[in-house]
């Protein structure tokens, strides 16, 4: 049984304003406001929206049948949530109807799997606390930014628990092997891996429309024949795009939401089905173990990460960002960190490549997209420092704010015994007192004629047992408060 | 294929761009193959470089008949032209010159400058243009600049062979949009005239094209390049400061935008007080911008060296960190690919022709001085943004040859003359 496996992206980065290094230590906002809301309207209205009602409706006439994933960062969500609310909603219709699954990535669609493990842990954990929130499911599977992936990068992923990895199926990976299969990471063996189909994918994203291509026009019908006429033995076949390429890349008038929308019917008369990335990691033994020594991507002939550390720009752009991010962990200051997010998206170093074309840039040339960064970086820096001083190296700092942290822990100790202290006190004071009246009494009594002995000491001996008593109740109090406070301690 | 060339200058005395750009076009034509030109100036030296082209002097070309030994001509111009040469031109007097000044030899004698009798220099030398016209072999004729059109289109009308000029610049960018009558009828007289008109820009191009109303299927861009600078050149002693240098190198005058350049530093030194500003070159604008310099109170970090000569320009290059070129309109603009071969990051307006071929340079409005300040700022104080545009750029200005321009030269001579 053959199966394909669709996974679209979604992502929008927040582009940065004009921002003049004079501007440093003046201006602490950074964003387009007007080509951010203009940007993802326009493509919201044009691909987005419709590409998504176009999959909700497929599910529906297959019944059920078509399945597919979806990975949307959350700087994505932040801007659907700001500008386009309604695709937050036909994104939850989606999830309702259980044939789509939400996948993992990192949080600000950021390079930090490249360099900074413990950011990027965090920004994965961000990111699926947004997809429980939004959408109600816990993603197993994770893309990274771009696809990028290698040998180090599995074992962090696997240590967060996750079953598989979307991948690139790059040719100088796979060598004679066929992306058609399972595979398992080399550095984590439990981990499996799904690697994108270049050839057909690329039929979709870059050729659709190119007339001058030998194939065009495509039809859905020759498309699945073409999947179905791969070897046998070949279980899946990976689709992996942008979302964007339906109705944006490729235009409405090319035909392509028809191209999309036809594929169902044809791929149930040909017996192909369509699987999840979930199911798929489930269902599918993997074939071998691939080792990439090399980070690679989805992206440029190389299918490396030079398209964003390729040049020196980027190289000292990238060091400087994440030279501070130990910092930033430490604040806790709210738009600092909204910033820090921000400021990591994957496509602020893509526009300063000196290597490809920039179709996407809001710059002019990579030197202006460069300089227009390392301003905002500037003030974005000149503000981490603010929150702690620099002369105090991290380690340093987290020790201080841990002795803090738990000095607070101690106060509150400290304050509960206290408390307790002073009941025990009162408890002292109020025996005092009876005591007290006793001894008043009986030094009045003594006054009276000595008679009736048995009688006094009848009182006596009862509060006797009173006190024994109290004694008990208060120490079995005394040890539940010290549990409650020792797992308190225990959870912090 | 044999091709006449006239132009004002050749280096190495050279006044201005021209002569630098009329010299690698016609080495670079020459490295080619196949390409026989005659170079005529107004006045040679003696000490041009001569193995890729045959050069004549004006001052050496006679108008009116005397009776000289060839004793006599080898002693007083066998420097710059051989006799032979000289008799064969004298067989060729078309007309009466003796009513004009003439010397001994029968030659009107040129500054080979830009005086102020420009105009009658330009006529002498399209009345010498005659002579050389029907004395030499050519297929083709091509004139440099506006001071040799006219020599151009007497060539044109003598010989009846094809002319095509080259404008390396138009006096619309000379005057900031306010031309002289007189040169603007030299020009349009000489495009009108022209077979096929070359520009070094698109720039350019588009003037042509909108300001003298020629047809466009007769106007193509061939952008400069540079000539490889030779070890001397590059080798010069170097005069590091600690503090980053940012200069200006060039004519101060209205046309290159001196006073964007002021503002700009101006802009910087306010954040940025570890820069030195140099603005080298002189002209009318210089007492003016010495006290905006002043005005702005920046006068401390920003220097005015004078107009430099020789190896200093290049030893002035080696001691900056960045090279500014605010040009209001600038037709190509041949120093910052000078500057980028010493290894300077160079900032440049848009509105000036070589942003047209250049990508590892900065490009600003020449009026957006917050772009240029912001540029400044960043290449003096992000190394990554220096070596980038050093290295990127160095390697980039190496593949900007004048036998590419050549070729393209010399196909347009084909299609001229019907042999494409």
């Amino acid at each position: 049984m053959k199966a394909i496996c669709f996974y679209f992206q979604i992502h929008q980065p927040f582009r940065l304003k004009r921002y003049r290094f004079f501007d440093i230590g003046n201006d602490h906002y950074y964003y387009d406001d007007f080509a951010n809301d203009d940007i993802i309207d326009r493509v919201s209205q044009r691909s987005y929206i419709p590409a998504a009602q176009s999959l909700l409706k497929m599910i529906e006439e297959s019944g059920g049948k078509f399945k597919c994933a979806l990975s949307v960062t959350g700087l994505a969500l932040e801007q659907f949530e700001m500008y386009v609310p309604e695709m937050i909603d036909l994104l939850k219709k989606l999830a309702a109807t259980g044939c789509v699954e939400f996948l993992s990535e990192t949080y600000a669609h950021s390079l930090s799997s490249l360099a900074d493990p413990e950011e990027f842990i965090a920004q994965v954990e961000a990111h699926k606390a947004k997809i429980k929130e939004l959408f109600g499911q816990t993603p197993t599977v994770i893309r990274n930014t771009e696809l990028i992936y290698s040998d180090e990068i599995a074992p962090l992923i696997a240590s967060m628990g996750y079953k598989g990895i979307i991948t690139e199926g790059a040719k100088h990976i796979l060598g004679w092997k066929s992306p058609n299969y399972v595979y398992a990471a080399a550095s984590a063996p439990d981990v499996k891996l799904l690697l994108k189909n270049d050839k057909f994918s690329d039929d979709i994203t870059e050729r659709f429309s190119n007339s001058t291509w030998d194939e065009y026009p495509l039809t859905a019908d020759k498309y699945i024949n073409w999947i179905a006429s791969t070897p046998a033995e070949e279980q899946i076949v990976n689709l992996f795009m942008n979302l964007a390429v339906i109705g944006d890349f490729q235009p409405r008038e090319s035909g392509i939401f028809q191209f999309l929308e036809a594929l169902p019917r044809f791929a149930a008369e040909k017996g192909i089905e369509f699987i999840t990335p979930a199911d798929a990691v489930s269902k599918l033994k993997a074939v071998a173990e691939l080792s990439v020594p090399y980070p690679m991507s989805w992206s440029d002939e190389e299918r490396d990460v030079s398209a964003w550390l390729g040049n020196k720009l980027q190289k000292e752009a990238f060091d400087k960002l994440y030279s501070v991010s130990e910092r930033v962990r430490l604040c806790d200051n709210r738009l600092l960190k909204q910033d820090w997010d921000r400021l990591q998206a994957a496509d602020h170093f893509f526009y300063m490549s000196t290597k490809t074309s920039h179709a996407f840039s809001p710059y002019d040339t990579p030197f202006e997209a460069f300089t227009n960064y390392m301003n905002v970086l500037a003030d974005f820096i000149v503000r981490v420092e603010e929150q702690y001083p620099m002369s105090i190296d991290n380690e340093e700092l987290s020790s201080l704010l841990t002795t803090i942290r738990n000095q607070e822990r101690e106060i509150e100790t400290l304050n509960k015994e206290a408390e307790s202290m002073r009941k025990n006190i009162e408890h002292f004071n109020e025996e005092h007192l009876l005591r007290q009246k006793q001894a008043e009494a009986e030094a009045s009594e003594e006054a009276a004629p000595a008679e009736k002995p048995e009688a006094e000491a009848k009182p006596a001996k009862a509060e006797k047992k009173a006190k024994a008593e109290k004694k008990a109740k208060a120490e079995k109090k005394a040890p539940a408060k010290k549990a409650g406070k020792s797992a308190k301690k225990g959870k912090k | 294929m044999k091709a006449l060339m006239f132009g004002w200058e050749f280096p190495p005395h050279i006044l201005g761009g021209l002569g630098t750009a009329s010299y690698g076009l016609t080495k670079g034509m020459w490295e080619c193959g196949d390409m026989d030109i005659t170079f005529v100036i107004p006045k040679p030296f003696g000490d041009e470089e001569k193995h890729f082209a045959h050069i004549i002097g004006m001052s050496q070309v006679p108008v009116c008949w005397r009776d000289v030994s060839r004793e006599y001509v080898q002693e007083r111009i066998g420097n710059v032209m051989d006799p032979d040469l000289y008799f064969r031109l004298r067989d060729h007097i078309y007309a009466d010159f003796n009513y004009m000044r003439t010397n001994d030899l029968g030659c009107i004698e040129f500054s080979g400058r830009y005086p102020d009798n420009l105009v009658e220099e330009i006529n002498n030398y399209s009345i010498c243009a005659g002579v050389v016209a029907r004395t030499v072999d050519y297929d083709i004729i091509h004139s440099h600049d506006w001071l040799t059109y006219p020599a151009g289109i007497h060539a044109k009308q003598v010989s009846g062979k094809p002319l095509v000029i080259h404008v390396h610049a138009t006096e619309f960018d000379r005057s900031r949009g306010k031309p002289n009558p007189t040169v603007f009828a030299i020009e349009k007289d000489g495009m009108n005239n022209a077979d096929h008109i070359i520009c070094v820009s698109n720039l350019t191009r588009d003037t042509v094209i909108n300001n003298y109303g020629i047809d466009p299927a007769k106007v193509t861009t061939v952008h400069n390049a540079v000539t490889p600078l030779t070890p001397e050149q590059l080798n010069v002693p170097e005069h590091k400061s600690k503090d980053k240098v940012v200069t200006f190198l060039g004519r101060i005058t209205m046309q290159k935008g001196p006073e964007y350049f002021v503002e700009a530093a101006a802009k910087v030194l306010k954040n940025n007080p570890n820069v030195r500003f140099v603005m080298a070159g002189s002209g009318d604008m210089m007492d003016k911008m010495i006290l905006l310099a002043a005005e702005r109170g920046i006068a401390d970090r920003f220097h005015f060296p004078g107009f430099q000569r020789g190896s200093q320009v290049y030893e002035m290059l080696k001691a900056s960190d960045v090279y500014v070129m605010p040009s209001v309109s600038e037709p190509f603009g041949i120093s910052p690919l000078e500057a980028m071969q010493m290894g300077v990051p160079s900032i440049i307006s848009k509105q000036s022709g070589c942003a047209e071929i250049l990508t590892n340079v900065i490009k600003t409005d020449y009026w957006d001085i917050d772009a240029m300040a912001d540029a400044i700022n960043s290449i003096v104080t992000y190394p990554a943004m220096y070596e980038q545009l050093r290295e990127d750029g160095l390697a980039e200005v190496n593949q900007i040859t004048w036998d590419k321009a050549g070729q393209k030269v010399i196909d347009i001579y084909n299609k001229v003359l019907g042999r494409s």
